[in-house]
């Protein structure tokens, strides 16, 4: 059981997240693709909260995430999604609005359940290797940050 | 923290500049030699990395000798501990979510 998040880079492009919870997979997916509750739990740190949560869960279909944090600060993303299996798996391509890192993201988000827990694996692909450090920063400067060991590295040597 | 400060750090040339000058601060000439960048490109980059306070210069003899200012980095990862959190937040609170959907079940 994985209740710790495991952050991983499999490839130069990409980072991945794996994360086990205790409950089906259905019950998860809808965690996560449903507005009403959506809202109750993918709002990052303390004191954001969602502006606006919209979801078009279909292949085609769009969505739009607006967070608001202390001190007036915004964090906004959204993209289309390309596959939908319910409860399986969802394939999106997303975007920043305040992305510099010159293309789409793609975000495959998979649930696994196993004796009624589920494992939720999200990999993220970004259009190059340059694109991903700097998602990686600018997600950090966005409040998404996630350990990543060339800036943790950096922090430590920093400090020397 | 502010988004000027990490923008100055998220530029691939500036993000070499301060892996450098780890452990080893350096000279223009130094970092210019090391990285195959223009001297006139490297001071432009420092100039840019010490205004957002990343690195601190220091006269050694005759020359400018360039070296990350501890401050800034301690700064930064105070700020990042706080942001570090967000998934874990997230999927902490995702778990109380689900017991509190599963009591829901239990009700009805």
């Amino acid at each position: 059981m994985k209740r710790e998040l495991s952050v991983t880079a499999p490839g130069e492009r990409e980072i991945r997240m794996v994360r086990d919870f205790e409950a089906p997979r259905q019950r998860v997916f809808d965690c996560y693709f449903k507005p009403n509750l959506v809202r109750r739990w993918m709002m990052g740190p303390e004191g954001w909260t969602f502006a606006v949560c919209e979801i078009d869960l279909r292949v085609g279909g769009s969505y739009r995430y607006v967070l608001k944090g202390p001190d007036g600060a915004e964090l906004a993303w959204g993209g289309v999604y390309r596959e939908v299996v319910v409860p399986e798996r969802v394939v999106s391509l997303e975007k920043y609005d305040q992305d510099w890192t010159g293309g789409e993201t793609r975000g495959t988000v998979e649930f696994y359940e196993k004796a009624g827990r589920t494992t939720v694996t999200t990999t993220l692909l970004y259009s190059s290797r340059e694109a991903r450090d700097g998602a990686l920063k600018t997600r950090m400067a966005e409040g998404l940050a996630m350990g990543f060991d060339r800036l943790e590295a950096l922090l430590d040597e920093g400090k020397e | 923290m502010n988004a000027s400060t990490l923008t100055a750090l998220a530029e691939p040339n500036r993000l070499r500049i301060v892996e450098c000058l780890r452990g080893n601060p350096r000279s223009v000439g130094e970092i210019s030699q090391q990285l195959v960048i223009r001297q006139p490109q490297v001071s432009k980059h420092l100039k840019i990395l010490s205004e957002a306070g990343w690195v601190e210069v220091k006269p050694r003899a005759q020359q400018r000798i360039y070296q990350l200012h501890r401050e800034a980095f301690d700064d930064l990862e105070g700020w990042l501990q706080t942001f570090r959190k967000h998934w874990e937040t997230n999927y902490q609170r995702l778990d109380v979510l689900l017991d509190e959907l599963k009591e829901d079940d239990h009700e009805t």
